[in-house]
């Protein structure tokens, strides 16, 4: 979607300011977000994927306007009701109307070994890649209202493969129908002036990591 | 939300959006049986006190210190960063950017704020802000020189944004005058920010 998340490119935020010393959470209620999040994520009834997706769906204006553990509020709650966790009048009420069914939540001792996860997106199935290193590619012109992982800064635009990152789950169809569509995710490099025009240094580059449904052939 | 008293002492103030939605959040999901108050608080403390920008830091002086190393870790990340056990969430497939005198890589997510955790812990503020994922991939020398490392006009620039589930750490140029420093003495000096790219490792 062409969502307030997708800044890359944008003007008028100022300048990039850097706290000293800063905490890793500002207040205890930023802390609790996070760990709600993780923990309500134990149960598996959603993947990373609809997580950013539900962050996404913030009203644009709310979403520039609150800070980042707002953002993982909002996008909590919204998993919550939607993936039948919690009714939308639990949320509302603060009150729980019936225990959850056969749930179990993560425990202390499932804390290390939650974190210490070695799988992700990778997966091990045998897909040809549709594309080498080296070769010219160019950019869909996408626009599509749910999830995807193709900035709009790079959509339409010239790159070269720089490195073939192997298989992943494909990002935007498993945030929308939980399909893994597995494919090779790969690096995508793409000159400052294709990007950006004349006024970006002719010696600089952004590589973007984009999947084969996201590239033609140039 | 909203309807309470605006104290200007920040300790006196009464709960009040966020923080009281994220403490109702809780009661409902702990009362529910959903959450368990205490996995709570050890995830908190796993991200406040055991994995943060020392662990990369370790990395970082390793890869000066034994050339063998940097190769493996150049070639797989992965495999030599869990070789000191940092593995896991927001790491699973890590990639190494080497700088060198005509080199800057920068990382960055303009979607979201995706960062490697076993490496550098849970993202500052400033990453996971609007200046910077807007303007990193449009103006990363005007970023670099507002924060007081302006790359020489011949060097390059490479900005990583991180828009998949690879994630990236920055291999800082070892500073001058460092030769003969111990691994250990080399690891206090590297900083989150050169890891990340955007500033260079001083003595």
């Amino acid at each position: 979607m062409n969502g307030a998340h997708d800044l890359g490119g944008m003007h008028g935020f100022g300048p990039v300011e850097i706290e000293k010393n800063e905490p890793v959470f500002h207040s205890r209620w930023e802390a609790r977000t996070f760990a709600l999040n993780l923990a309500s994520g134990f149960h598996g009834k959603w993947n990373i994927d609809m997580g950013r997706y539900a962050r996404e769906q913030m009203p644009a204006a709310d979403y520039l306007a609150t800070t980042y553990y707002e953002h993982w509020l909002f996008g909590l709650e919204k998993l919550l009701v939607d993936q039948g966790l919690v009714s939308a009048k639990e949320l509302q009420a603060s009150r729980p109307e019936a225990k959850a069914d056969a749930a179990r939540a993560m425990h202390v001792a499932d804390v290390a070994p939650f974190l210490r996860n070695r799988r992700a997106a990778r997966l091990d199935v045998e897909v040809p890649p549709r594309f080498k290193a080296g070769e010219p590619v160019v950019t869909r012109n996408l626009h599509p209202v749910g999830h995807t992982r193709l900035p709009r800064y790079a959509r339409g635009r010239h790159g070269v493969i720089h490195r073939d990152h192997g298989v992943f789950i494909f990002a935007d169809t498993h945030a929308m129908s939980r399909d893994r569509k597995p494919q090779h995710c790969y690096s995508v490099r793409f000159g400052a002036r294709e990007l950006w025009g004349p006024g970006a240094a002719a010696c600089d580059s952004v590589f973007v990591d984009l999947w084969d449904d996201h590239l033609d052939p140039a | 939300m909203g309807d309470h008293p605006h104290h200007d002492d920040e300790h006196d103030r009464p709960l009040s959006g966020p923080a009281l939605r994220a403490k109702a959040l809780e009661s409902l999901l702990t009362e529910k049986g959903l959450v368990d108050a205490r996995a709570l608080d050890e995830l908190i403390d796993t991200y406040e006190t055991k994995i943060g920008p020392r662990n990369g830091a370790r990395i970082v002086a390793r890869a000066w210190t034994d050339p063998a190393y940097k190769a493996r870790l150049l070639a797989d990340a992965t495999a030599a960063i869990a070789e000191f056990g940092f593995i896991g969430r927001q790491g699973e497939d890590m990639v190494v950017l080497e700088n060198t005198p005509k080199v800057r890589n920068v990382v960055v997510c303009t979607l979201c704020s995706c960062y490697p955790w076993p490496v550098l812990g849970l993202p500052p503020v400033w990453y996971k802000s609007a200046p910077y994922r807007a303007r990193a991939v449009i103006d990363p020398r005007g970023v670099l020189k507002e924060l007081g490392s302006e790359p020489a006009p011949d060097v390059e620039v490479r900005v990583w944004d991180s828009t998949a589930e690879l994630r990236y750490l920055v291999l800082p140029e070892r500073p001058a005058g460092t030769e003969g420093w111990s691994e250990e003495q080399l690891a206090e000096i590297v900083t989150r920010d050169a890891m990340i790219g955007v500033a260079q490792v001083r003595r």
